[in-house]
Parts: C-alpha cells; structure tokens; sequence
C-alpha cells in the first residue's frame, strides 16, 4: 500500500482524515508539554501537576458540556447561542429556589425553563423554518429578559448553591474531579449515540443533505424539535455543573463560555456545515482551550493581547485542520 | 410563407463549434435567419440546441465556425452585447427577477414601460400588476412578461425557446399571432418548440441539429414533420427488438398497484391517468418540461396534487409528505443525484437513512442486522466499494446504485425512477436495466422516466408518453421503436393530437 508518490503532506493528511481527534491529542499534547517547558524557563518550577490537572479538567469540562449543545446542532448545520443564557438561567433559579424548597425540588423546578427555551427553538427552527442562529440568539435575548423579570421578584430571598453540586464542581476523590462521575457517562453516551441511535445518524443526514433526508421519509421538523430540546436540557445540566464550580450564581454566569464552546466545537473538527463532526472531537477541542487559556496566563501576557492571541490561535488552528481534514 | 431574404440574412452561423472539456457539444452547426423569417431550431436532447443558442446569445464563446450579424463577422462577448445588438432571447425559465416588482424589473433592463404595456396587452395580460413582486406573479404571467418585455426592446431578431410552454390555449393562441405579425413586420425569429403544430402554423423553415451538427434545413410545408423526426434521429436507427420481458404482470385482476386518475400537477401537468401493475416496469416518454416532473413528485410525496386522485392497491391516498408516500410503498429515486445522497456521509449510512426515519427507530441501532442489510443491497447492486467512506468520492454510477441500494435494502414495492441512467457508463446501465427487470419479476411495481429513448425497449413492458402534460399515447415495449416514442414524445400520434395546442 506504500505509494511512493505520495508526500508527507498528503500522508499526514490522510491519517487525519481517518483519526481526527488522534492528531487533535497530539496537538494537545504539544500544547502542554510548551506550556511545561515555558514554565521552567520562565519560573524554573513546572507548573503542570495534579492540582493544575484537575483545575483544568474542571475547566475543560464545563466548557465540553456546554460544547456538546453548539456540537449535536452543528452536526446539522445548527448552533445554538442561547444554551449559555439556559445554562445560567438553571444555575440562578436553582440557587434562588434551594433555600426555600431544597435542592432536588429547587433543580427541577429550574430546569423548566431550559425545556420551555428548548421546544421554542425546536418550534422556530423546526416548524417555523428560521435559521438557527438567529432563533437562538432570539430566544436567548427573551431568555435573558424573564431572567431579569425573575431576579427583582427574588431579590429578598438568599441564595444558596445545593451541597451536592458544590461536591460535584469542587471536590475530588483520589484526586481526580467529582464532576468526572457526570462527565464520563454523559460523554460516552453521547459518542455512542451520535453514531449508534437512530437519532444521531439523523442529525448527520439533516446536515449533510435535508432534502435527501426528506426524500428518505424523516420529517425534518420532528428531528429539530427533539434535537433543541435535547441542547437545553444539556445547556440545563452544565449550568447545574458550572454553578457548583464557581459556587455562587450570577446573572451572567456561563456567558464567558458560549463563544469558547464553539470554538472548541469547530477546533474538535465539528463541521459548521453540517454533516460531520464528532463529540470526541470537541472534547479534546475544550481541552485544548483549557491549556491555552492557562499558557496565556502563564506568559502574563496584558488581558488584551490574550484575547487577540486566543483568537488568532483560534483560527489558525481551525484553518489548519479544516485544510488538512478537506472540509467545507 | 414570407419570402426569404436569404442574399443577406440577418444572422448568419456556419461551422460552428463547441468543446467542453473532451465532450464535442458542436462540431458543424449552421442557422440562418433571414429578415421577416420564422426559422425552428430543431433537435432531440443532446443534439446541442442550447448550446448553439447560447453562444449565439452571448452567453457561451464558439471555438470555431463563423457568425455574421447583418453580413458582419462577429460574436458577442455578452449577453448584454448581444442584447444591445439586437438580438434579444426569451428563455423557458422566467428571467425577471423575482424579489423585484415589474415595474423595478423593467428600469433594471431599461426597457420602455408604454411599450411593454401595449405588447402585455397585446399578448393578453392587459392589467399588468406594476407593484407587484414579480416572484408573486404566476408562471404563464411571467412568460407574457418575458415576451413583452423582448418585444419593447424592438429586437432585430427575437430566440423564442419553449414560448408557448406552461401557457394556456387562449394565450397561445395570441402568442402566435403576435410573433407571426412581428414575422411580417419585417423581424427576425429564432423558433425553439416541440410542438409541431406550432411550428406548421408560424414557421418558414426548420433547421434540424443532430449529434452537434445542423443536418438538414426544411421548408415548412404539409407533411414536414415526419421529415424532421427523420432528421432528428439519423438513418442509423436501431432495429426493433421484439419484447425480450416475458414479465406479465402478475395479478392482472384485482386494482392495480398504483391507480392515477385525472393527476393535476402546478400548471405544467394537468389531467394524467394511468394505471400500474405489480411486476410491470412502465416506461415515461416525454420530452424536457412536460409535466414528468411534477408527476413524480406528486407520487413522491413532495407536492400535492391540485387535482386527481391516486389510489394504491385499490385504496385512494393522499400525500403530505415524502414519508406518506413512503408508508404507501412508493420509494423515489430523483433525477439529481445529488438531492438523494448524504454526500459528505458514509455509503453505510447512506443505504441504511430510511430505517431510522421514523421516530420509533431512533433509539440504539442493531447495527449487525443495518450491516447484513446494507451489505445484502450492495452485494445485489454490484456497488464498488472501494471508497465507500464518503459517497462524494464514488464514481456517478455507483452513487446512483447507492440511491437506489437505499430502497433494495428496506424491500420494494412501487419503485418511481426518475432518468435513472443520467450521466452513467454503460455498464453500469445495462446493471439497472438488468435490476430493474428482477425486481419486477419479484413483484414489485416500477414507474421509469428516461430521457433515452432506446431504454424503454431495454427494460420496459410498455410507456406512457406524456406530451404538455397530459397522457398523449401508450405503446407497448413490441412497439416501442425510437421512431415511434419520439414522434409520439413531440405529439404527433393520431391520439388527442391537438392537447392544448391550436391547430
């Protein structure tokens, strides 16, 4: 099979093509190791350790959380922008209820909303034909606006974030995070489903061609009212996850996220036209994000050129893989 | 008949050739307009007709061959050019631009509106909505439009492709009068229809294309249509193969698999009825735009009908959605590959889409039994899968076996083909053909279009040749010689000869 011919580009090219999220690990794995050697330089004491570890993954996986709703709506050319908005709305209501139901009736009371924000996106996107983005975005602005609604008739009341969720965000066993006991069935479900069920193969098909979809008897709109309902809920949980790391709700809680978590979408080799991508991907996507984000620190570079380096690193990294993967 | 002014026509094409690549498009193709002439453009699909009209239009560069305008060599860079020239086309689709009101479309193209508004009239549209989006307007308007706003421009020679298409009589009519007035006034036509009528009661002559190259220019005269099908098809016609499909369909009593009666369609297809058995391959005939696709969508689920009923296995069925169709047992393969296939997705997922469709099968999949399933239709359509990881990378046949592996795989009952064989190699034909027969042996009903006419023979029992869109005649595979489908494709069978058209 050994085609002499064929230059190491175009070999490496097509390792990627067949394991993405293998060369995405290797990137990672460069990542930190710089971050490591620049450490030494600069601090003569490394800085990567178990607590740095755990710190991170902690990080990593709120974002990766909040990465699988921009992930499973981009596998049909979607997005969803307003899952930060539900996320902090289900911390803040949580928060604000526990006092005064305690925590398991306070957090499903709060997750209505994210199920009320997930069938309007379903009902817009899927009957109403509008373009994801801009539904989303809709929906995420009212969102946004009853939140406020809801903040001045509790502004009296304290508010308290569930013990259980504070184990979960901050505690650790045998120094690994709690939160890994959510996260890893939650990611294992879905590599398995979006390839296994039923339903993942759809959101693919709705991507990669609606009219082939159509032709092959899926109802489209049924597939995008279950898909955004699907994408709140999840919003719903990461929130419920974040507000346990940080401990304290706000009305902008999970708002840093959002872009980061589309970011690691599009890094983790997710199509944003749909079609193709993979969660394992965004996850190794979010890590990646993760040390970047600490390198950056590291470096103590000024807050405004982190940010103008972030989004550099953004795009080169994007147009690096989606050159090498033959995308778009 | 006008006189023809051929000592100095107005336009002038000889030798004209085209390439696309290593396809010959043109080789020798020659019109000639003289001024006051209606002259046909003739030609079966293929022959090259738009392509010689659109480098005449400007819109496409001849590689060799003179054109002379008014005895001057020449050729337009552009449409424009051609345009300001004085050559002005009106093509089948609508061009006005819908997102614009009339009145906008015609300050774009700077046309004249007292004059547009005389010919609207003139042509039967005599309130023309000036305010109104244009896309808003409806087909047979937008045609008149079309028309209208060629004749405001005062053209020296005027391409007419398909004019009369998707107009009522009475518009046609009018159409005609008005393009033969325009004839004796002195202007120039360039005549593109498959109506024959049409063509004996306005046209001079008629210039035949055949595989790139004008191969004969008649006088129209009584008795010149059988002539131009001559011409069209060449001498080397095929002999006639007797019926090789022994395949009688099975269950002659009792309703048929699919009963279609009194089909309307949009206004390309009205009034299309037919019958279809289990076992039985039935062949459509019909030239571009007669109704053919509206037909199939109809029976796909992806339009409804305005009138008509279709009644499968006796029961009457009404369509909201490809997936009604689909629970009916009628399964489509689309003309356009591309509108069937999961291009940047696996062949596996590709054949194995209509299992998960409905809600209940979107849990886990049992992904042993979709791999026995998948692999039983691919071994049965002989797809090559050597890059079965994205099916953009499979070669054009062995898509279209994809799109087909996709209906083998959940079992077939009414099979709707739609020119299945487009663009594919030979090989690869003679598979579907050979397909297509065992799946009626086993009892399934096929419906198959094709814009070839030697495959009616190839695998059909018999055919319905749609003509504007209605039903014009059947022939039965025994029958079913190219010379006969196309005489009966362009409407010229003893049959509902006239079907819409005036005489």
């Amino acid at each position: 099979m050994t085609d002499a011919a064929s230059s190491a580009p175009a070999r490496a090219a097509g390792f990627l093509r067949r394991y993405p999220v293998v060369t995405l690990l290797i990137l990672l794995a460069v990542l930190t190791a710089g971050l490591q050697v620049t450490s030494l330089i600069m601090y003569g004491k490394p800085i990567v350790n178990q607590l740095w570890f755990g710190n991170r993954l902690n990080y990593a996986i709120a974002l990766a959380m909040l990465a699988a709703c921009q992930t499973i709506t981009m596998f049909t050319g979607g997005i969803d922008l307003s899952a930060a908005v539900v996320a902090t709305i289900v911390a803040f209501v949580t928060a604000t209820l526990t006092p005064s139901l305690g925590a398991g009736p306070a957090i499903l009371v709060a997750m209505l909303p994210a199920l009320a924000v997930g069938l309007l996106n379903g009902f817009g996107i899927g009957v109403c034909r509008v373009h994801p983005l801009i539904m989303t975005l809709g929906s995420g602005l009212i969102a946004t606006g009853f939140l406020l609604v809801y903040q001045r008739t509790v502004i009296a009341t304290g508010t308290e974030v569930p013990a259980a969720l504070v184990w979960l965000g901050t505690g650790r066993t045998l120094g690994l995070p709690n939160v890994l006991v959510v996260f890893l069935p939650f990611a294992a479900f879905l590599i398995w489903a979006q390839g296994r069920w039923g339903f993942g193969r759809l959101l693919y098909a709705v991507g990669a061609n609606e009219n082939a979809a159509r032709l092959s008897g899926v109802r489209i709109w049924q597939v995008h009212m279950a898909l955004y309902l699907v994408a709140a809920l999840i919003a719903g949980l990461t929130g419920l996850v974040y507000v346990g790391q940080i401990r304290q709700a706000s009305l902008s809680l999970a708002l840093p996220l959002l872009l980061p978590a589309v970011a690691a979408t599009v890094i983790g080799g997710t199509s944003i036209f749909g079609g193709r991508g993979s969660y394992a991907g965004t996850i190794v996507g979010a890590m990646i994000l993760a040390v970047l984000v600490s390198l950056l620190t590291l470096l103590q570079i000024p807050e405004g050129a982190r940010r103008i380096l972030f989004g550099a690193v953004i795009l080169a990294v994007t147009a690096v893989y989606v050159r090498l993967s033959d995308q778009g | 008949m006008a006189e023809t002014d051929s000592a100095s026509p107005v336009l002038d094409a000889t030798g004209v050739s085209k390439r696309f690549g290593p396809v010959v498009a043109l080789h020798d193709a020659a019109l000639r307009v003289g001024r006051g002439e209606i002259v046909a453009l003739m030609g079966a699909n293929g022959a090259g007709k738009s392509t010689l009209v659109k480098i005449l239009t400007g819109a496409l560069r001849h590689d060799g061959g003179t054109i002379r305008i008014r005895g001057r060599e020449g050729h337009f860079a552009s449409p424009a050019a051609a345009r300001a020239a004085g050559l002005v086309p009106v093509y089948q689709e609508p061009s006005l631009i819908p997102h614009l009101d009339v009145a906008d479309n015609l300050r774009l193209t700077r046309t004249p509106r007292e004059a547009f508004l005389r010919w609207a009239s003139e042509l039967g549209a005599p309130d023309v909505p000036l305010d109104e989006m244009t896309g808003r307007l409806p087909l047979a308007t937008l045609r008149i439009l079309d028309l209208a706003r060629a004749l405001a421009s005062e053209p020296e020679v005027l391409m007419l492709d398909e004019m009369t298409a998707a107009l009522p009589t009475d518009l046609v009519e009018r159409v005609l009068k008005v393009v033969r007035a325009q004839a004796d006034a002195g202007r120039s036509i360039i005549y593109i229809s498959h109506r024959f009528a049409e063509i004996a009661a306005i046209c001079d002559r008629a210039t035949v294309l055949r595989d790139g190259a004008t191969v004969a220019d008649l006088p129209v005269e009584p008795g010149v249509e059988e002539k131009i099908v001559e011409q069209m098809l060449g001498a080397a016609l095929t002999p006639v193969v007797p019926a090789a499909h022994a395949a009688a369909a099975v269950a002659a009593a009792g309703p048929p698999r699919l009963r279609v009666r009194g089909l309307s369609v949009g206004p390309r297809l009205s009034d299309v009825s037919f019958d279809l058995r289990a076992g039985e391959v039935l062949g459509v005939v019909a030239l571009e735009g007669q109704g053919q696709d509206q037909l199939f969508d109809a029976l796909a689920g992806f339009r409804r009908p305005d009138r008509g009923t279709i009644e499968v296995d006796g029961t009457a069925r009404s369509f909201r959605h490809p997936a009604d169709a689909i629970a009916a047992g009628h399964t489509l393969v689309p003309g356009n590959r591309a509108d069937a296939l999961l291009m940047v997705r696996p062949v596996r997922e590709n054949i194995a889409l209509p299992l998960i469709a409905r809600p209940a099968k979107w849990g886990p999949i049992n992904m042993r039994e979709e791999a026995a399933i998948v692999a039983e239709a691919i071994a049965r359509l002989q797809i090559d899968t050597r890059a079965q990881g994205e099916a953009r990378r499979l070669s054009g046949g062995n898509q279209q076996k994809v799109t087909i592996a996709r209906w083998i795989a959940t079992g077939v009952r009414t099979l709707l083909l739609f020119d299945p064989t487009r663009g594919i190699d030979v090989r690869t034909k003679r598979q579907i053909y050979g397909l297509v027969r065992d799946l009626a042996a086993q009892g399934a009903a096929i419906l198959f279009y094709t814009s070839e006419l030697k495959e009616i023979q190839a695998a059909c029992d018999r055919s319905i040749v749609i003509f504007n869109g209605r039903v014009v005649d059947e022939i039965a595979a025994g029958e079913a010689t190219e010379a006969n489908l196309m005489r009966a494709a362009y409407g010229l069978t003893g049959r509902d000869h006239a079907a819409g058209v005036p005489a």
